[in-house]
């Protein structure tokens, strides 16, 4: 009796308490420091090392606070000199790289030559196992240090030579006239002694060279970023500093966006889109990413590869109503795709309009001529294979076979085919195990037009799914590597791109946008070519 | 009685290992996680291999169970992918879901037991079908879309409450996404309680309670619900596991870090250490909300003895 | 607390001593309590809507054609998230298709994958649950901590392990996994069940008149544990089907071309701001199957309890 007694005390007690501070909580960490911008952000998924980062939530951290020799243009996407004076070669082979004097780290310490090859070693040998390690693997001596198998055989790479303080020279194994434009991606990043000596340290409050200087890190939280006092680049902070504050999901960030919690969001969620222009009173903006979308034919499989299946692969293209389901599915938030690369590399750097051509359109008629003279597709039935973890691949790959099936007058001729895990579904491809079609995203490292060909299409490429190989290509990619003159080798990559297209190794989709919103404090809002925002260049009102 | 906790709180040892065992053996049925952590890219296969290395996924699975166990008697609980320790993750996780297990708990226990008694005293009556009818909602409408509209509703467009919960936890921000938490979990309180109400109110001790002139609460009270718990209480004692573990979706929703989200993503990336940790302390928390609730049976009808 | 004294379980002799079905059978008696329930059962209004329902619901998974002519996946995406159109009185989802039809053909595998599921649970939770009350003592030990293992397995581990190692993606393994993780649950509340009815006046009499294990099981100690389980099961039936959608939504369940009403109210609920329209029906149509359930139970349980006769 006692005990029913106090029971209803407790519960009494319980419920006044939730009362008193359902009352109290609310606005106390809500408001924002003056001048400094809360950004959407999530938990990186590796340690913030430059080279041990494949991801974009490390990325975007990344970008802040390291400048690199090369840095792209928002706009433009050119790659253009940062902390490099200048990156010359004689023979597409070896590179001279001047480093800037005066360049600094947030701690002070001086940015020297030696930062740079200190940095690129370290992520190339194997025993540090960085993620990023095959960016390092054209430079001369990548074998020794990460070697497929066995121990490494050498600590450094042999292709690096510091000259003197500000000069370095690097060896690659081929001639790569293009190869500088990938300087500016973060695994070349320039390292501070201190991430050598003192690796915790360093990994609990990262220092860099970048714009941005990590004033606190509360690891799974938040990241606050305050100008870094040391730079002397020209892309100096236009406010007193960034707070990235960690969301489980985007629609709670877009809430929070929406309450005045947040000042950037740069992950608005595909649904809302449509509400979003009313939402924030127009503070919003979409625009094509360097990410793709593609259906990739695993040419290792007879069905897919024998003779008459161009025709079909190139049929099943042409069933796609890209329009209808960039349009529909994601309100807009993909771009159709007319060719293998992205629109933010610029006509300068390999984008094409045009490069696909009809073979990207819709049209039903000939898309089901085509599939029917191709001999069908293989056993009458297909599946798109997808990861059912994350992205929702599935309304798309619902949506593209409701197309095909639309078009092949048949209600079940392609259904999708989810796999549980990412890892399951990589696992898969990498062991030849695809039976069927499949997704494949590609996300640039770099905006040019050789990232989207090299790892993807060459024969033995780490990322060629498909198993497509095909001497014309090869030879076209290596001969453009040897061609000193930028915008002849972009066009010799667009040939060898036109190669892949009219055997329609993939099925190009579509562009992913990045998107933005912000609140009404914040102005100046604009995205790079990696989709992050330009957070140097975002003025905060008071 | 202490010999049976004594008896109870040993037999939590074989669970223990065999929960481990049977969690590591899945995570490990999954294949190998080295390939997720490279994105749609092939990994470079000097540093996968030395991945794989340094998470001794090369060596056999009992070795790797083994060397597990050895850690966890050394306090070293592995370390997540992103290179943080499985301890101090679950030292910022338990916190923020203990805190909304409470919330939950709390909202589930006072509204589910208080409709539950109503409706089964008036049965058939209108409050009876407000209940049923509140079950039928919580049960088709999925947590995800309570919590979104809930959040849009509340949070954004009302301003009632923070939409997002921030990095301080406050309790007050956890009112919202303990709702809709408690949500189906407060269904079955409250039939359960209701059942067990309208099946007892017609039993002869509480007619003699009545004919003996106590008052009425106190036949409620007393009477009638102290002997009706036992299944709500059983209930609830298994649900306090699931809340913290299961709250993958409202943690989500209203960006709280804790044990559900941490799970979620251990799982996806077949991380054996964060997905078997986090499982373990789940079901410890389990097996002791378990005893408490058999030992509550004996507190609640004396006529059920422990040795 | 009161001093606790041997278990009454324990210095029981009859569960060792008479096994299997020796005992007089139950059926034997002129007017079995079952036979009562039954009679009750037919008396109740509520029992015929529960039952008229429930099999419209059967009929609709096995032919849906009767109910409509569209197909669940002719879709067009030029009709995307429409409202009611004439011929398609619940308008049109994300990806065009018909949600009359849809909802019409979910039932199949929405309604096989919540009885199913049920029922074996519930085989399974009494039957551990029951045992390890009524006897108490080791057996309890074995069979509850048993239970505690599985229960310990989060379901999405659980559903992501079991469905890639054995590419499943049928009913039958959706409802396997549901049934082998859930069964937990409702071994609980028969345990407890068990042992507060065991502890009745009218048990402790028909023990002390030497009636047999499986009789007092069934005749004394079912009749009245059975209240708790059935409202669990009930939710619960409700609970799996909606469960089926988020293995199906985190691609562990179902897979295409199914159609579910689970599947269906996965990803209506995404667009809730956009087409509520979608999620209104697949979901209507999980809470007439819950309610229906839900009274079956209630028709049930009230014929069980020998007070409201």
């Amino acid at each position: 009796m006692r005990g029913a007694k106090s029971a209803t005390w407790v519960a009494g007690a319980i419920v006044v308490a939730l009362g008193a501070t359902a009352c109290g909580g609310g606005s106390s960490s809500a408001s924002a420091e003056p001048g400094v911008v809360r950004a959407n952000w999530g938990d990186p998924q590796n340690p913030l090392e430059p080279a041990n980062t494949n991801e974009v939530l490390g990325g975007k951290v990344l970008d802040m606070i390291f400048s690199n020799l090369k840095s792209y243009d928002p706009k433009t996407g050119e790659a253009k000199n940062d902390v490099a004076q200048s990156i010359d070669t004689k023979d597409q082979q070896t590179f001279t790289i001047k480093v800037k004097k005066g360049e600094k780290f947030s701690n002070g310490e001086a940015v020297t030559a030696r930062s740079f090859v200190d940095a690129w070693n370290y992520g190339a040998l194997s025993t540090n196992a960085q993620k990023g390690s095959y960016f390092f693997a054209d430079i001369k001596g990548y074998d020794k240090v990460a070697p497929a198998e066995g121990k490494p055989t050498a600590k450094t790479l042999s292709g690096l030579k510091v000259v003197d303080d500000h000069t370095f020279t690097v060896t690659l194994n081929e001639k790569m006239s293009t190869w500088p434009v990938r300087l500016g991606y973060k695994a070349f990043a320039p390292l501070p002694t201190v991430f050598f000596s003192k690796h915790d340290a360093y990994l609990a409050k990262p220092v860099g060279n970048g714009p941005y200087a990590v004033d606190s890190y509360d690891k799974g939280k938040q990241m606050k970023l305050v100008p870094n006092t040391h730079y002397i680049g020209e892309d100096k902070p236009q406010n007193k500093g960034v707070l990235l504050k960690v969301y489980t999901d985007s629609n709670a960030a877009y809430a929070d966006l929406q309450s005045g919690n947040l000042d950037v969001d740069d992950d608005v969620p595909a649904e809302q889109i449509r509400n979003a222009k009313s939402d924030l009173k127009g503070n919003y903006l979409s625009q094509p990413a360097g990410i793709n979308q593609v259906i990739t034919f695993p040419l290792y499989q007879d069905g897919w590869n024998k003779a008459g299946m161009e025709k079909v692969r190139k049929g099943l293209s042409m069933a796609i109503d890209r329009k209808a389901i960039t349009d529909k599915v994601y309100n807009g938030t993909r771009t159709p795709a007319t060719d293998l690369t992205s629109p933010v590399l610029g006509d300068a750097n390999g984008y094409s309009k045009d490069v696909c051509g009809d073979a990207c359109t819709y049209n039903p008629t000939e898309a089901k001529k085509l599939i029917k003279e191709g001999g069908g597709i293989p056993g009458g039935k297909m599946t798109i294979g997808y990861n059912a973890d994350k992205d929702s691949h599935k309304q798309w790959v619902d949506a593209v076979c409701n197309s095909i099936n639309k078009v092949l007058g048949n209600d079940t001729a392609c259904v999708g085919n989810p796999v549980g895990t990412f890892g399951d579904f990589r696992n898969q491809i990498t062991k030849r195990e695809m039976t069927q079609p499949f997704r494949s995203g590609w996300q640039m490292d770099y905006p040019q037009i050789e990232n989207f060909l090299t790892p993807l299409y060459a024969t033995g490429g780490a990322s060629n799914d498909a198993k497509f190989s095909d001497p014309k290509f090869d030879a076209l990619l290596q001969q453009a590597g040897a061609e000193p003159d930028t915008k002849k080798a972009t066009d010799l990559y667009k040939q060898a791109e036109k190669i892949v297209l009219d055997k329609m190794v993939s099925i190009p989709l579509w562009y992913q946008n990045g998107t933005a919103g912000w609140s009404e404090h914040v102005s100046g809002v604009q995205l790079n070519a990696f989709s992050f925002p330009v957070f140097t260049k975002i003025k905060v009102s008071s | 009685m202490g010999r049976y906790v004594i008896r109870r709180l040993l037999q939590m040892v074989p669970v223990f290992i065999g929960t481990t065992f049977l969690i590591f053996v899945m995570v490990y049925a999954l294949g190998d996680p080295v390939a997720a952590m490279f994105g749609d890219r092939a990994p470079d296969p000097a540093t996968a291999a030395q991945i794989r290395e340094s998470l001794h996924l090369n060596d056999p699975l009992w070795s790797q169970y083994l060397q597990y166990m050895a850690g966890i008697f050394r306090g070293d609980f592995g370390t997540a992918f992103n290179g943080t320790p499985v301890s101090e993750l679950m030292g910022s996780a338990f916190p923020n879901t203990i805190k909304l297990t409470l919330v939950a708990f709390a909202i589930e226990v006072v509204v589910g037991v208080g409709l539950g008694v109503v409706a089964g005293m008036r049965r058939g009556r209108f409050v009876d079908t407000g209940v049923l009818v509140f079950t039928l909602l919580v049960i088709s409408i999925p947590t995800f879309v309570t919590g979104y509209l809930l959040q849009y509703f509340i949070g954004v467009k009302l301003a009632w409450a923070a939409p997002a919960v921030s990095v301080d936890v406050h309790i007050g921000e956890l009112l919202l996404p303990g709702i809709v938490l408690a949500g189906v979990s407060l269904a079955y309180v409250a039939r359960l309680t209701r059942t067990s109400i309208a099946e007892n109110i017609r039993s002869d001790y509480i007619r003699t309670a009545t004919a003996k002139g106590l008052p009425r609460r106190r036949v409620v009270g007393v009477h009638l619900l102290r002997n009706s718990l036992i299944p709500v209480i059983t209930f609830l004692g298994t649900d306090i596991g699931a809340l913290m573990g299961g709250a993958i979706v409202t943690e989500r929703i209203f960006n709280i870090q804790g044990v559900g989200y941490q799970l979620y993503q251990g799982i996806l990336r077949q991380n054996a250490p964060t997905v078997v940790g986090f499982v373990t302390i789940l079901v410890v928390v389990f097996l002791a909300a378990n005893l408490i609730v058999d030992l509550l049976y004996a507190v609640l009808d004396p006529r059920i003895r422990y040795a | 607390m009161p001093e606790m004294t041997e278990p009454v379980a324990t210095d029981r002799t009859e569960g060792a001593a008479a096994p299997g079905g020796n005992g007089p059978e139950p059926q034997a008696a002129p007017r079995s309590l079952w036979g009562d329930a039954w009679r009750d059962l037919r008396r109740n209004p509520i029992f015929y809507i529960s039952a008229v329902l429930i099999l419209f619901l059967v009929v609709l998974s096995i032919w849906p054609s009767l109910l409509t002519g569209t197909s669940p996946y002719a879709c067009d995406l030029g009709r995307s998230q429409q409202g009611p159109a004439p011929g398609h009185p619940f308008g049109f989802n994300t990806q065009g298709c018909d949600v009359y039809a849809r909802t019409v053909y979910g039932a199949r595998a929405s309604v096989t994958v919540g009885i199913c599921t049920t029922v074996l649970a519930a085989v399974i939770g009494c039957l551990f649950g029951g045992l390890a009350g009524f006897f108490g003592g080791w057996w309890d030990s074995l069979l509850s901590r048993i239970g505690d293992i599985f229960f310990g397995i989060p379901i999405l581990l659980g559903g992501i392990v079991f469905l890639s190692v054995i590419k499943g993606g049928s009913i039958f393994t959706v409802v396997l996994l549901m049934a082998v993780l859930g069964w937990p649950q409702i071994a609980r509340i028969a345990r407890s069940a068990v042992i507060s009815a065991k502890q009745q006046d009218y048990v402790q009499a028909a023990r002390a008149l030497g009636a047999s294990t499986p009789r007092m099981l069934l005749r004394h100690i079912a009749p009245n544990a059975l209240a708790p389980v059935i409202v669990v099961a009930t939710i619960a039936l409700g609970t799996y089907i909606s469960l089926e959608a988020t293995l199906s939504f985190l691609g562990v369940g179902l897979k295409p071309p199914t159609v579910s009403w689970g599947i269906d109210i996965s990803s209506a609920a995404t667009q809730i701001r956009n087409a509520p329209h979608m999620l209104l029906y697949p979901a209507g149509a999980l809470s007439v199957t819950v309610l229906a359930f839900i009274m079956l139970g209630d028709a049930v349980r009230d014929a069980l309890d020998p007070k409201l006769r």
